[in-house]
């Protein structure tokens, strides 16, 4: 199949997930839409790898290794959510702003 | 001995650093040292004196002071020459004198150190004008004399009318070192050097243009018209008596005022070489000598007379140069030098004893002191101009000189004749006016009886012995003026040749003689029994008021230049300070501060804000480096 | 167009609009399940991309192991429901439309500039032993680290979450 197809698809999935990141207020869902965009990135890795047919299947490899992050971020972030829920019985992230001038 | 003329401006130096530091706690209050200082300068400016009476060569050295290349250097050296061994004895004379006499006239006064060491700073600043072989360091020692000659005048600040005094004087001899500073520039410019051999030379081998010259010659005169109170500045000398007699004496007889004749002097070459400053200058100083003669007849003041006195004769020696008597002007300042400061120093033994200034309230002292009486005789007719005291033959050659030029035809001088005409008529009027007024003096302070209150005494040896050593001197040194080996020769140069007195000119001699007893014996008749019910010149209202408002001078600056300044340009100036100047200062502050009030909601705290400025900047940068810079 | 591009065709279709719908849903737990959907799809492109490997583990680890965890931890912070609660003011949603659609374009552009007309060529899925020995030989390095990080990761998240 042409290569252009996966990419186009692995960009627009970015895409979505930029705009998730970007306009959801709960942060599990902006979680979710950075799980998205991880995932465009890995489509795209296999693909270049699909269409090089490297010898070392590196874009795969790199694949896992973007899958194995992912996991151990999602873990984190989501402790973290849930210790800022029981701190301020929130998870909009506009209200966690103490960083601010 | 050459070699260590150095050290008479070092000396005096030292000397106002170390009383500045530890003076309170010395012996004495530290007058010592700063009489040792001057000693020694004096003891060698004598003997560099008997070295150039005995045939010595001018001897100069110079070391290069900051390299600024280009081939332009600051040059830090002397020069010592006939002429400046002349002045450095009469400095050194003179600040000794003084500095002795005021251990007694200064007793008791609360600010005693720091005046000794200020006369100190004045010396050094002086002596470093004489021997200075550039225009710079001459400029550095100039402004020197400036600052001290403030300090001193205000030395009883706590009255305002004093600290007024002294800020005039400094102001107004600023404009004309503002003038001065512009010539030495022209002079640096043209002539590629600082140094005053090298103008000099310049100006002789015709290197200079001509509009140069006269240019930077009448610029460098201004810085004379300001220091030696010529017309149309001399307005500050009268103020400038408000400061301790010492001070008048030294500063404002001898030194600091004879300071723009040396100037002249020092530059001759330069002068003589552009003739319609010379002109200038002879108009001016007729003008000054007038108008200061005729402010003397009416002063009550004893310190003012003597004060208008000093402009009047620093006119002559003005005008000696403006005539092309080189010799006979410096040979002026030197006498005047002796009868002037022993003036002031008597005045001030008088005022002293009677604590009064105003000749009101004197007379009938020849009794009660008459060593101070016999010294101010002396010096007295040596103003007056009666032989064979000083002041009769340096007066008598200045008149010679402006004869020659006027209707003699000797046709040597660059100055035009007509100019030379009227210098010998206004020399001749203003001696009849100066042995007027000197007459009037002497009765109104000596003669008939005591007009003040309690009962004055005899002034302390301490404050005599200068008086009787100037007597002396005031009476002798007329004859350093006669003779082959005479002043003339001393302060020859190779650009200067020696110029004697003119062969006597009896009929000169006579007339001047005969103008000047006719002044004495005018002014005995006048006030031989002491002040008249109406001064005579009241019965003149107009002359009075003019004289009385010392020809309107003082207002005309007041209100002209005074005014507009402090009135307008001054406020003008705040305000472009305060909203200018400042307003760039704190509107940079400002500006900072509202650039970051706006800058900071960038920091909102969110941190989806932060990922979009992420991605836009990732967009952004994607585009620009393929589109713009890859290709 | 062979079969393989219409299977891509397909699944690319369907994975696109689950992601869209992850990110306009008013309701977190469709949100989640629309993710589902979406990593679903990914394995399945994976598949065709010659990856077997790699679309497996995509769907242990990610659809197994990950969104469980979300579903979790949309449970502990009682996930609301409703548009005004989920999405930020419409200025802003604008504005991250425009980042968005930028973005895409962008890549899209840069994209079909750079590889328009290159073709993936068919060739027979990828041994696992060959991935295996690509990992364990070349990458070991890597490989060890990650390990590392996970393992910091499970001790971080267990002493965040800790209730003390």
């Amino acid at each position: 199949m042409p290569l252009i197809y996966p990419l186009v698809f692995a960009a627009f999935l970015f895409s979505a997930g930029v705009y998730g990141v970007l306009a959801r207020r709960n942060a599990v869902m902006v979680l979710m839409s950075i799980e998205l965009m991880l995932n465009a990135v890995n489509v795209n890795l296999v693909a270049f790898n699909a269409y090089l047919q490297d010898q070392l299947v590196s874009g795969q490899v790199f694949a896992l290794f973007v899958i194995a992050v992912a996991a151990a971020e999602v873990g984190i972030g989501l402790a973290i959510v849930l210790l800022i829920f029981r701190n301020r019985e929130t998870v909009n992230i506009d209200e966690v702003d103490l960083l601010r001038w | 001995m050459e070699k260590l003329a150095w050290l008479v401006p070092a000396l005096p130096l030292v000397a106002w650093a170390v009383l500045l530091l530890v003076g309170r706690r010395l012996p004495g209050g530290g007058a010592a040292v700063g009489i040792l200082a001057v000693a020694v300068g004096w003891v060698i400016s004598l003997a560099i004196l008997f070295g150039v009476i005995g045939g010595a060569d001018a001897y100069h050295v110079s070391t290069e002071w900051t390299p600024i290349g280009a081939g332009f250097e600051i040059p830090f050296g002397m020069t010592v020459d006939g002429l400046a061994a002349v002045l450095l004895v009469v400095v050194t004379t003179v600040s000794l004198l003084v500095q002795l006499y005021s251990v007694s006239y200064m007793r008791g006064d609360e600010r005693y150190t720091f005046f000794f060491a200020k006369l100190s700073l004045f010396t050094a600043g002086m002596l470093i004008v004489v021997l200075a072989d550039n225009l710079l360091l001459m400029l550095f020692g100039w402004e020197v004399m400036g600052v001290c000659s403030y300090f001193l005048i205000g030395h009883y600040w706590e009255d305002v009318a004093n600290a007024r005094a002294a800020v005039k004087a400094f102001l107004t001899t600023r404009v004309g070192d503002l003038g001065f500073m512009a010539g030495i520039f022209v002079f640096a410019w043209a002539a590629r050097s600082f140094e005053i051999e090298r103008i000099i030379e310049g100006v002789a081998t015709g290197e200079i243009s001509s509009t140069t010259v006269t240019l930077g010659a009448a610029l460098l005169f201004c810085g004379a018209i300001g220091k030696s109170g010529q017309f149309p500045l001399h307005t500050w000398l009268p103020d400038a008596m408000a400061g301790p007699t010492p001070v008048s004496a030294l500063i404002h007889a001898a030194t600091m005022v004879a300071a723009g004749v040396f100037l002249v002097a020092r530059m001759y070459p330069v002068f003589e070489a552009s003739g319609s400053v010379l002109n200038e200058i002879g108009i001016l100083a007729s003008i000054t000598m007038l108008i200061a003669a005729l402010l003397a007849l009416v002063q009550d003041d004893i310190k003012r007379v003597l004060a208008y006195s000093t402009v009047s004769q620093l006119a002559y020696m003005m005008a000696a140069l403006s005539v092309g008597g080189y010799s006979a002007g410096i040979f002026h300042l030197f006498t005047h030098a002796f009868f002037k400061a022993l003036l002031f120093l008597a005045a001030g033994a008088i005022i002293h004893a009677v604590h009064s200034n105003n000749m009101s309230e004197m007379g009938g002292l020849a009794r009660a002191m008459p060593v101070t009486f016999g010294t101010f005789l002396v010096g007295a007719l040596a103003l007056a101009g009666i032989a064979p005291l000083a002041g009769f033959w340096s007066k008598d050659e200045i008149l010679t000189d402006a004869w020659n030029a006027g209707f003699a035809g000797a046709g040597e001088a660059a100055t035009s004749q007509s100019v030379a005409q009227i210098v010998f008529v206004t020399g001749m009027v203003t001696a009849f006016l100066t042995a007027l007024y000197v007459g009037r003096m002497l009765w109104l302070t000596f003669g008939a009886a005591f007009r003040g209150q309690g009962h004055p005494h005899e002034a302390d040896a301490a404050m005599l012995f200068p008086l009787v050593v100037l007597a002396v001197g005031a009476a002798l040194a007329g004859f350093a003026g006669l003779g082959d080996n005479s002043i003339g020769t001393w302060i020859a140069t190779e650009h200067l040749p020696a110029h004697g007195p003119a062969t006597l000119n009896l009929g000169l001699i006579v007339v001047t003689t005969v103008v000047a007893l006719t002044g004495l014996a005018i002014g005995t008749a006048l006030y031989r029994r002491g002040l008249p019910e109406r001064e005579y010149l009241e019965r003149v209202p107009v002359v009075w008021k003019t004289l009385q408002r010392k020809f309107f001078l003082d207002d005309l600056y007041e209100q002209g230049i005074v005014r507009a300044v402090a009135g307008a340009l001054a406020p003008a100036t705040y305000w472009f300070d305060q909203r200018a100047v400042d307003g760039v200062v704190n509107g940079a502050g400002l500006g900072t501060r509202r650039l970051a009030r706006g800058l900071r909601y960038v920091q909102s705290g969110q941190a989806q804000w932060y990922a979009a400025a992420l991605f836009i900047g990732v967009v952004g940068l994607a585009v620009v480096v393929t589109q713009l810079i890859g290709g | 167009m062979t079969g393989q591009e219409v299977a891509f065709l397909i699944l690319a279709l369907i994975g696109g609009l689950a992601g869209l719908l992850v990110v306009t849903s008013r309701n977190v737990v469709h949100a989640a399940l629309y993710l589902v959907v979406a990593l679903s799809s990914v394995a399945g492109v994976y598949l065709l991309l010659a990856a077997p490997f790699v679309a497996f583990v995509q769907v242990i680890i990610y659809v197994g192991a990950i969104v469980v965890l979300i579903l979790f931890g949309i449970m502990l912070t009682r996930a609301p429901v409703g548009r005004r609660v989920l999405d930020n003011t419409l200025r802003a949603r604008v504005g991250a439309f425009v980042v968005g659609a930028g973005m895409f374009v962008m890549l899209t552009v840069f994209l079909a500039g750079a590889f328009g007309g290159e073709r993936i060529a068919n060739q027979a899925a990828t041994a696992t032993s060959a991935l295996g020995e690509s990992l364990f030989r070349n990458y070991v390095l890597p490989f060890e680290a990650v390990s590392v990080l996970l393992l910091a990761a499970l001790i971080g998240a267990i002493v965040l979450a800790r209730r003390d």
